[in-house]
């Protein structure tokens, strides 16, 4: 099955590729619970993919797995051409300046200002700004998303679109290689939804990155994804273009598409 | 052997607290240390608590003052009331009751706030921000309650004393130098550095306990209600606990 995987892949266009992230035969159990069994991904360069799954599918965990949040069972990931699990804690920071993570609940901090979040990773990165070009930076990482008037807000004050619009913008403010997006449009309006696939698509453009989107909203992902990879049982159950996907008979597959 | 379920989670939590505990000592003392983030939390603990410490120690003097009196003139000893009032504030019941309030005050916000934010991931979205959750949200908390506690019960005692000294003055007149006099001729130093030195552990214990219960709260909201509750039901009960122990290596020492 794999390595008809291998050889099917249809010829990359001109553009170098190189893998940024690369998972290879991850497992991960909590307990009896399996959640992730011999599953596997690659990311390119430049590409969007979506990992697209059932609610307890284990997506959240697979991406805390990447960013080293969690330790996998067994199995290989790399980032950027590191193996993330045998990374001192240093070379982990080094590798988790370049991968920004956005968070299912967004995970702004309640005691701080919107400025203070956006601060936050820069100040605990020990980037060194002087205040001046910090202050900039966060201006123009707001207005990038949109909210430039809120630096002196509360994340309280804020509705569940704005912050996810800040969450966006506290992890585009080190200007990461890779964007690892957690359910990005889970829990906010339709129209809201999107307005942030829209918004994720263009600071995929203007910073240039590569992302890794999961979620279970197909109207994200087709906005926003290059390419779908469906995690069912544990495994990368069927991957490719939303069109392909849609005209697989699969019932597993078709479930999503209703 | 199979122990009762409810003790099978008593003692799977006594594992996991003295663990967490043990993570304390382990990564406390070890750079990189968040000496900012610790006077920040030393002011918001001091800050927070002390209206409540001081007002509760004020009611205490007086009101010991006043229910203590009729006893003390039965037996013709009117006269001692300043010196039992020092001693019972100072050796007992300044600390516990201000412990206790801290425990109520401190032990909730510190579970509350630790365990929301442990269910909205901002303890992950810390630690892929190149900060060491552990120390900058726990270390720097039990290291500020443990040094905030004692600065409070020495401050609440005093309240408390001048409460006593407005209690006696209610029936009958005694200057403000002479009440504290006979309050200072009666305590010893035996009396004052037990009391102290146990403020250190009612300190820590509350801290501990508070982060504890907040770093592993369960998922929702519930879970965070439940984290600052037992925060509050474990510290208070370990207040008391650490009480019983001082007490008697106090005694075993042969100090008091
Ligand atoms: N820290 C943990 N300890 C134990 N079990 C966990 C932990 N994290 C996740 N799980 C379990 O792993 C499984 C997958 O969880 P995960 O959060 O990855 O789901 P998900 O696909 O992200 O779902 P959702 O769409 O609801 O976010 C669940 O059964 C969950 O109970
Ligand atoms: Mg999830």
């Amino acid at each position: 099955m794999e390595t008809m995987q291998e050889t099917i892949r249809p010829p990359v266009n001109e553009k170098v590729q190189e893998p940024v992230i690369s998972i290879r035969h991850l497992y991960k159990s909590f307990g009896a619970n399996k959640v992730l069994e011999d599953f596997n991904l690659e990311l390119m360069k430049g590409e969007n993919v979506a990992v697209l799954g059932k609610s307890g599918s284990g997506k959240s965990v697979l991406i805390k797995c990447i960013i080293g949040l969690l330790k996998q069972d067994s199995g290989e990931i790399s980032v950027l051409g590191q193996n993330v699990a045998e990374l001192d804690h240093d070379e982990l920071d080094r590798i988790r300046v370049k991968v920004g993570f956005l968070f299912q609940s967004n995970a702004l901090y309640d005691s701080m200002t919107v400025r203070e979040n956006l601060e936050f990773p820069m100040r605990r990165h020990w980037i060194k700004m002087s205040p001046d070009e910090s202050d900039e930076r966060v201006m123009e990482t707001l207005k990038n998303v949109g909210l430039a008037h809120t630096g002196d807000m509360m994340p309280v004050e804020l509705s569940g679109g704005m912050r996810k619009r800040i969450a966006l913008a506290r992890t585009l403010i080190l200007n990461p290689d890779i964007m690892l997006y957690d359910e990005p449009t889970t829990g906010l309006d339709p129209i809201t939804g999107r307005e942030i696939s829209k918004l994720m698509v263009e600071v995929g453009e203007k910073y240039n990155t590569s992302s890794l989107i999961i979620s279970h909203d197909m109207n994200c992902i087709r906005a926003t994804a290059d390419r779908i990879v469906m995690l069912v049982d544990g495994k990368c159950y069927a991957d490719g273009t939303y069109e392909e996907l849609k005209k697989n008979n699969d019932p597993k597959v078709k479930q999503f598409f209703e | 052997m199979a122990l009762p379920r409810t003790w099978q989670n008593f003692l799977d939590e006594t594992g996991d607290m003295s663990r967490f505990t043990g993570r304390f000592f382990a990564q406390g003392f070890k750079p990189r240390y968040e000496f900012a983030e610790f006077i920040h939390q030393c002011f918001i603990i001091g800050y927070k608590s002390l209206p409540l410490i001081g007002l509760t120690g004020f009611i205490m003097g007086l009101v010991l003052t006043m229910q203590l009196r009729p006893s003390l003139i039965d037996y013709g000893v009117e006269s001692q009331l300043p010196a039992m009032v020092g001693i019972a504030i100072v050796r007992e019941i300044g600390p516990v009751v201000t412990a206790l309030i801290f425990a109520g005050k401190i032990g909730s916000s510190i579970g509350a706030e630790l365990g929301s934010m442990k269910v909205t991931e901002q303890i992950d979205a810390m630690e892929v921000s190149g900060t060491n959750p552990f120390k900058y949200l726990v270390v720097t908390r039990v290291l500020a309650a443990t040094t905030m506690l004692p600065v409070l019960v020495i401050l609440s005692d005093g309240i408390s004393l001048y409460g006593s000294y407005l209690g006696v003055n209610i029936k009958g007149i005694t200057s403000f130098q002479l009440f504290f006099k006979q309050v200072f001729d009666a305590l010893s130093f035996s009396d004052v550095w037990p009391a102290v030195i146990k403020t250190f552990f009612f300190g820590f214990a509350v801290g501990m306990v508070g982060c504890y219960k907040g770093y592993n709260s369960q998922k929702g909201t519930e879970g965070v209600g439940r984290s600052a509750n037992s925060a509050v039901v474990v510290s208070s009960l370990m207040v008391f606990i650490i009480d019983l122990i001082v007490v008697q290596v106090t005694d075993l020492l042969g100090v008091n």
